[in-house]
């Protein structure tokens, strides 16, 4: 077997201590790598060898936890799928922009795991049935409707690249919105309306600009920037058909019936 | 162990440095000055068409000057790049499903600039162009 080559990797670490610290600061380490390594490696590396008292989250190291999203050289990304060969010289690691950092690259993710509570990301069903009826059934293009939207790993990489969150942290942001899309979506849901109440809102899609960085950064190829896009239209007929039809009332129902599409 | 998150802000005016993505969304924000522009253009048109003929000829007369031509070049431009990243968007914001498939994205955008060029064709006939 050839020996994997070794390389000198340089990286720029953002240290934050609670305990004692009032502002954050960079750290420097030097640390020989393979070749093949993530960033996550490295920083595996150093706290074995070199500082165990830096701090960080991960878990899978195959980007599906979606637990060790950092910022890469000013880009959100999973550490894990950070691969050391695309980039040169030093390496700035920093915690996930827009959310409060806890120590150093370990975040407070707790404003997202709240905005994904309100959105109510589960099938409320469109009529209950007893259980002798059997199971809801779905045709294979009903699935392929919201399956992509269905991908997401909550690794917070969309919140970090919106600056509109940034901005605005009220926005319930990309992915919870993406959620909630994927269940008005599913044929077996009939909580659209339900959903509407925080997602037509000027926290919901309406704060949302179209920047489409959270669909550049996503590694899970889901696109919230498209899934907001639907909302805003769906939102805007809802409200023409409310506002400007005459006994237009129960529109939210109805679009929500036809949105999911009926198994017949 | 203590629990006090840092908050790094995001600053309010410069975020847009930060990445060439946020300057690329904000140079398509921007086209729409251009477009708003022209069409503040066009109201000032109609309202000295409607002030009797010494008044369009001299609003037509206006438009010929240099300032009034690198305005036109400006705003074409600035027109053309914000109708190329909405007809882009349409594939994100309506996706066509047949079956189990959907159509692809170039073919809903792409779509759509048939449309502009049919329209745009209408719009010359109309004018007396051919
Ligand atoms: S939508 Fe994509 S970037 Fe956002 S949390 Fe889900 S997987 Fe991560
Ligand atoms: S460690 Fe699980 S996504 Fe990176």
């Amino acid at each position: 077997m050839t020996p994997l080559k070794e390389r000198l990797v340089q990286l720029e670490v953002l240290r934050y201590n609670p305990d004692t610290d009032t502002e954050a600061h960079f750290q420097r380490y030097e640390v020989v790598c393979q070749e093949e390594w993530v960033v996550l490696d490295a920083l595996n590396k150093v706290k074995a060898d070199i500082d165990p008292t830096l701090n960080y989250r991960w878990s899978c190291h195959m980007a599906v936890c979606g637990s060790c999203g950092m910022m890469i050289n000013g880009e959100p990304k999973l550490s894990c799928h950070a691969f050391l060969r695309d980039y040169e010289g030093v390496i700035r690691v920093e915690p996930l922009a827009h959310f409060p950092v806890e120590r150093d690259l370990v975040t407070a993710p707790d404003d997202f795991m709240e905005k994904l509570k309100r959105v109510k990301p589960y099938v409320i069903p469109k009529e209950q049935k007893p259980i002798s009826e059997g199971e809801y059934k779905q045709t294979p293009a009903q699935l392929m409707k919201f399956r992509q939207y269905s991908m997401c790993i909550n690794c917070m990489l969309c919140y970090a690249a919106c600056p509109q969150y940034g901005l605005t942290p009220k926005f319930i942001g990309p992915a919870a919105l993406t959620l909630a899309h994927r269940y008005n979506l599913d044929s077996r849901d009939g909580g659209r309306k339900e959903r509407q109440e925080v997602v037509a809102t000027h926290e919901g899609v309406w704060e949302c600009t179209f920047v489409g960085a959270c669909s550049e950064v996503c590694p899970a190829h889901v696109d919230p920037a498209s899934a907001l896009q639907q909302m805003k239209i769906t939102s805007s007929i809802d409200w023409i058909v409310e506002h400007l039809i005459p006994g237009g009332k129960s529109a939210r129902d109805t679009v929500s019936r036809e949105d999911a599409g009926d198994i017949s | 162990m203590s629990r006090r998150p840092l908050v790094r802000e995001c600053p309010p005016t410069t975020w847009y440095f930060r990445q060439p993505r946020y300057l690329r969304y904000m140079s398509r924000e921007i086209t729409s000055i251009f477009v708003g522009a022209y069409c503040v253009l066009l109201v000032v048109g109609l309202q000295r068409l409607s002030a009797g003929p010494a008044a369009w000829e001299g609003f037509l007369l206006a438009l010929q000057s240099a300032d009034s031509i690198v305005f036109h070049l400006l705003a074409l431009a600035a027109a053309l790049y914000h109708a190329a990243t909405w007809f882009n968007a349409t594939q994100k914001a309506m996706p066509l499903q047949i079956g189990e498939d959907f159509v692809p994205g170039n073919v809903i955008s792409g779509a759509h600039y048939v449309a502009w060029a049919a329209l745009s064709v209408v719009v010359l006939y109309l004018a007396g162009v051919f």
